[in-house]
């Protein structure tokens, strides 16, 4: 094995420009590595080498006709519900078997404008719903630190592969924390950029309103580089941002002298492991011997944040995943009318939690519930946004632990449903407030599982959240630790 | 007791915009089924709706010719349900913030005038189209997505005339904004009826019928009529109504009820996270009204007031806007009066239209050919009949009618020393009745004038024969 | 529409089954049944908020008049897109005899 596999972007990028590598070689590599530890962890769900190797040629060949940019050649794990053309987009549900895509989310498009390669699609909980890739329906996909334990979701085939050396970078979504948690379990950076920032055209959506695609890679300059080339407006997608998109590799400075820490306590609160918060807070006191200044701030609406958003997101979603009916594409249940091929398709065909979340989705937007429910969830919401406004009045970015514990063991909270939703809180307000997130690793615990620190910061300030994560990551040098497989 | 029937009307109008309201797919009624269809409007996965900037200035211009308030700020809601043609299992629609609130429209019947309130204007999105085959389904998506606004009525209505002159005043009114094609054998215009029966001068209404997706001004004249009569032997008989659902059978003339009130649908209405709140500014209202064209009562006014036409030539006219379009473009030929365009317009256009069933632009007989027809008339090139004759000809085949009567060598003769040889020939061949005139029979001179016209091939002008006879037999 | 007091603490899963169009086995009406109030009672901590005067926010940065041109531009291929189906007859995608309105 060449090791290339192994490497992030940045660094191959100075192996393809000085010739020491190919793209294919890179590929190649990382087919190897696959082939070599996924059995094990099983984060691909579909694997088109043949595709890949071609698009490698391609890349191989603008970079030989002068061309050159931060992702060209780079191949890129692709989150099971991401639009591929030609690809399957199951997103991890068997309703969707036999769909095969016709077109390319923007944000691939976009890849593919800069040179880099789609190559396989990873595990994730079924249509994003949870928290530890245990609902997908092709199986769980195994923590790289420890293959008892879960590795976060519901991007955990994104997070496991990057860990695992299987993937260069991959690319999740972040709907309550689908990104950043995963991220944290499997010792990984994840970004959740601002709502609006890149395109939501081609992701299937779980709930429209919190949705960004995010990125998961082995560094915070992975991050930001791949974040450069994704984000952007798309007249395809109405809530995407038409501000120009800035160079955020240029934000990398290595400093956080004078930038302000926001601490609130109540991320720290009940139901936050111990051993995670010593962690966190030592890497908050990392930063403020690197320069920054803590300020204690507080955030009164946090302990709100799960309800307001298991209102929220299951109303969005029942209304999103109605059209996986079995009528115009997907599996089907035959039956003697349209109602009941409907109603078997989704029993037979939808999993567990996804037919929870819709059930509750529906039952907070049926007649009478309305007002109860939903619109006071979002008037909680705007408090919540409000704590946000605050905080950020009296500080450059808020740090938190990015999940309560470290990754548990598989099929631990499987049958909780509540214990499952109370494990986003620190992750969740950041959807709702339309803000953005970065989880960048700090440190194991005793158990030798990685645990995470959140770097929050108001929309569309993702180059001030990718500096303090650079800064510290720098000086944290977390990021040279890998798993033994 | 008096009973009264109250009426509310929806009215689904597709809008004649080019692409659909969410994507780029071509309003294509003709296309081959499933082939104007894309992620978007099949409901993939991943594809999200960009509302189409035409589809809301249509709707606002129905607003704006039927007095209503624009909103402001407006935005779209989702609406669930389930069925097979509705790719996404929910409607986007406007549930509490519609485009247009208010307004009115007038209409007239049996002679009285009467005001029908409008509620309001919302824009959604239309369904695919199901075709049944036996013991199966198939369904065709290219309609999924065509721009659809609802005009709703207030319960104004009292009678299936009233009703029908509504649709027919508002199918008008549309055709003249040019916002739909309003082809009701197209589906472009569908209606669903509110229909109640109560006690004249009573405070609450009756119990309700709501009869879906009629297609035809016709099918809902024949059905309210029936449901008034239906609902009316209820109530006199005693017999309980329920509040339902009723489906139209045209060929059967009657309704049945397909379900009732307690298994109505909860639609689980919330605002569309995928879109943006419409917020109109007046400027670009008043953009959009200056954009419209004359409305049918004012264009009446006009016709009467300006070019001093008979309130019933008027109204004929303004009654098509294609055939008010037409008539103008007539008039527009220099010096010919508007009353002779007119006569022409309403008796031989008009009789071919309904002959062909086709629309003035696919007449082969330009308005600016009739224009020049008429003038040779008024020149006195060409006699009445004759001028009958040439329209036949352009009607058939185009052309210009100068051209014609050139051709066919049909210009009046209207020179003194033509027809004096015309009027000597015929009093020479005719002795025996020329002396019956001379002896007092009047008679004898229509005989005489008519053979002129004959030896003339019909082209002698008529008012110099007459003169020309009367002094030659003097 | 439904007129009845509506009742916060009990999920009526069968109903909200026949509007999701999901058919439920009556283990999982148990399961999903007691789940669900589950979730609800947590929820119900909203009722501590005085959230009077609040506007409600659905959008997290909300736009206006994001509009698009009436253009033709034709998404990609059709035919693949109903290569998806499950079923076809004649160019429609097939589904079991429709009643009108169900």
């Amino acid at each position: 094995m060449s090791g290339l596999a192994c490497k992030g972007i940045r660094e191959l990028q100075g192996l393809l420009e000085s010739g020491s590598c190919s793209s294919r070689e890179i590929v190649e590599s990382v087919h190897a590595r696959i082939q070599e530890v996924d059995p094990k962890i099983n984060a691909y769900l579909n694997l088109d080498v043949e595709s890949a190797l071609l698009n490698a040629d391609a890349a191989d060949a603008r970079r030989a006709a002068g061309e050159n940019g931060a992702l060209l050649g780079i191949p890129v794990a692709i989150k099971d519900l991401l639009n591929v053309k030609g690809q399957s987009c199951g997103c991890a549900s068997k309703i969707l078997e036999g769909y095969t895509s016709p077109y390319d989310a923007t944000c691939v498009t976009k890849l593919r404008e800069a040179g880099a390669i789609p190559f396989g699609r990873v595990n994730m909980d079924e249509f994003a719903m949870g928290a530890s890739t245990e609902r997908s329906a092709y199986g769980v996909t195994r923590n790289p630190w420890n293959l008892d334990h879960v590795p976060g979701g519901s991007s955990g085939g994104s997070a496991a592969a990057v860990a695992a050396d299987e993937a260069i970078v991959s690319l999740g979504s972040d709907t309550g924390g689908s990104v950043r948690q995963p991220a944290s379990f499997c010792g990984c950076v994840g970004i959740k950029p601002s709502y609006g920032r890149v395109s939501r055209f081609g992701l299937t959506a779980f709930a429209s309103s919190l949705d960004q695609v995010g990125v998961l890679s082995k560094s915070v300059a992975d991050a930001a580089d791949t974040l450069g080339v994704i984000a952007g407006h798309d007249p395809k997608d109405t809530t995407s941002d038409p501000a120009a998109v800035p160079d955020y590799g240029k934000a990398l400075d290595g400093s956080m002298k004078g930038m302000k820490i926001g601490i609130a306590e109540e991320f720290f609160g009940a139901g936050v492991d111990p051993e995670v918060a010593e962690r966190v807070r030592a890497a908050i006191d990392q930063c403020v011997s690197l320069g920054a200044e803590p300020v204690a701030v507080s955030f009164p609406h946090l302990k709100y944040a799960v309800s307001v958003y298991y209102i929220l997101a299951p109303a969005e979603a029942s209304a999103n995943l109605s059209r996986f009916d079995g009528i115009r594409y997907g599996n089907r249940v035959d039956a003697e009318d349209p109602v009941s091929l409907m109603c078997k398709t989704r029993d037979a065909h939808f999993g567990d939690e996804v037919k929870r979340r819709i059930l509750l989705g529906t039952y907070v937007l049926s007649s009478g519930y309305y007002d109860a429910y939903y619109v006071k969830a979002l008037k909680a919401r705007a408090l919540i946004k409000r704590d946000f406004d605050e905080v950020f009045a009296k500080c450059d970015v808020l740090m938190s632990p990015v999940a309560p514990t470290t990754a548990y063991k598989i099929g631990a909270e499987l049958d909780d449903p509540l214990a499952l939703y109370l494990g986003d809180i620190c992750t969740i307000p950041s959807n709702l407030a339309g803000g953005c997130g970065l989880s960048v690793p700090c440190g194991f615990s005793e158990a030798g599982l990685p645990i995470g620190l959140q770097i929050l910061g108001p929309a569309f300030a993702e180059e001030r959240i990718l500096r303090a994560g650079f800064a510290y990551e720098q000086s944290a040098k977390i990021q040279h630790q890998r798993p033994s497989l | 007791m008096t009973l009264l029937p109250t009426i509310g009307l929806e009215t689904h109008v597709q809008l004649n915009t080019r692409s659909k309201i969410w994507c780029g797919c071509a309003v294509d009624t003709a296309a081959a089924p499933n082939t104007q269809v894309c992620p978007v409007c099949m409901g993939y996965p991943g594809a999200l709706p960009v509302l189409n900037e035409e589809a809301v200035k249509k709707t606002v211009q129905t607003g704006l010719m039927l007095g209503c308030t624009v909103a402001l700020k407006s935005k779209h809601d989702r609406k669930s349900y389930f069925y097979p043609d509705m790719p996404k299992n929910y409607q986007i629609t406007q549930y509490d913030q519609p485009l247009c609130l208010g307004g009115s429209l007038e209409i007239e019947v049996e002679g009285r005038k009467k005001t029908v309130r409008i509620n309001r204007i919302h824009l959604e999105e239309d369904v695919g189209k199901s075709t049944h085959l036996r013991g199966t389904s198939g369904i065709d998506y290219n309609r999924a997505g065509t721009p659809l606004m609802e005009i709703v009525t207030e319960p104004d209505l009292h009678s299936e005339e009233e009703a029908f002159a509504y649709l027919t005043a508002l199918k008008r009114i549309l055709e003249y904004g040019n916002v739909s094609q309003c082809n009701p054998e197209e589906g472009n215009i569908r209606c669903d009826v509110n229909v109640s029966v109560a006690e004249a001068g009573s405070a609450t209404l009756g119990v309700k019928a709501e009869i879906k997706n009629m297609n035809t001004f016709r099918g809902v004249h024949r059905a309210l009529m029936y449901e008034i009569r239906r609902q009316t032997r209820a109530v006199q008989t005693g017999t309980p109504l329920v509040q339902e659902t009723r489906r139209w059978d045209d060929d059967q003339g009657m309704t049945s009820s397909m379900r009732t009130k307690e298994d109505a649908h909860d639609y689980r209405y919330f605002p569309d996270p995928d879109l943006a709140e419409i917020a109109l500014s007046a400027e670009q209202i008043g953009a959009w009204r200056a954009e419209l064209p004359e409305l049918p009562d004012h264009r009446r006014q006009r016709f009467i007031q300006e070019m001093e036409l008979p309130d019933y030539d008027a109204e004929v006219l303004v009654a098509d806007v294609h055939v008010a379009n037409y008539f103008e473009q007539v008039v527009a030929v220099a010096d010919i009066s508007a009353k002779a365009a007119s006569n022409w317009v309403m008796t031989e256009v008009m009789r071919v239209l309904s002959e062909t069933g086709g629309a003035p632009a696919d007449l082969k007989v330009t308005p600016e050919a009739l224009g020049n027809l008429i003038l040779l008339v008024e020149k006195k090139i060409l006699n009445h009949s004759k001028a009958k004759e040439v329209f036949g000809l352009l009607v058939d085949s185009g052309g210009d009618p100068e051209q014609l009567v050139k051709d066919k060598g049909w210009a009046q003769v209207s020179d003194r020393s033509s027809i004096e040889g015309f009027v000597k020939r015929v009093i020479d061949e005719n002795p025996s009745v020329v002396e019956d005139y001379r002896n007092g029979r009047q008679a004898a001179l229509q005989f005489l004038m008519g053979q002129v016209m004959r030896v003339s091939k019909g082209k002698a002008n008529p008012k110099m024969v007459l003169e020309l006879l009367k002094e030659k037999l003097a | 529409m439904n007129e009845k007091a509506p009742d916060l603490d009990h999920v009526e899963v069968t109903y909200v089954a026949m509007l999701a169009r999901i058919e439920l086995s009556a283990d999982e009406t148990d399961r999903f049944q007691s789940d669900l109030d589950a979730v609800l009672a947590y929820i119900h901590q909203l009722n501590e908020l005085d959230l009077d005067g609040v506007e409600p926010m659905s959008h997290p940065t909300p736009r206006k008049n994001v509009l698009r041109e009436d253009v033709v531009t034709p998404g990609p291929d059709s035919e693949a897109m109903i290569r998806n189906a499950p079923a076809t007859i004649q160019g429609l995608v097939r589904v079991p005899q429709m009643m009108e309105e169900s």
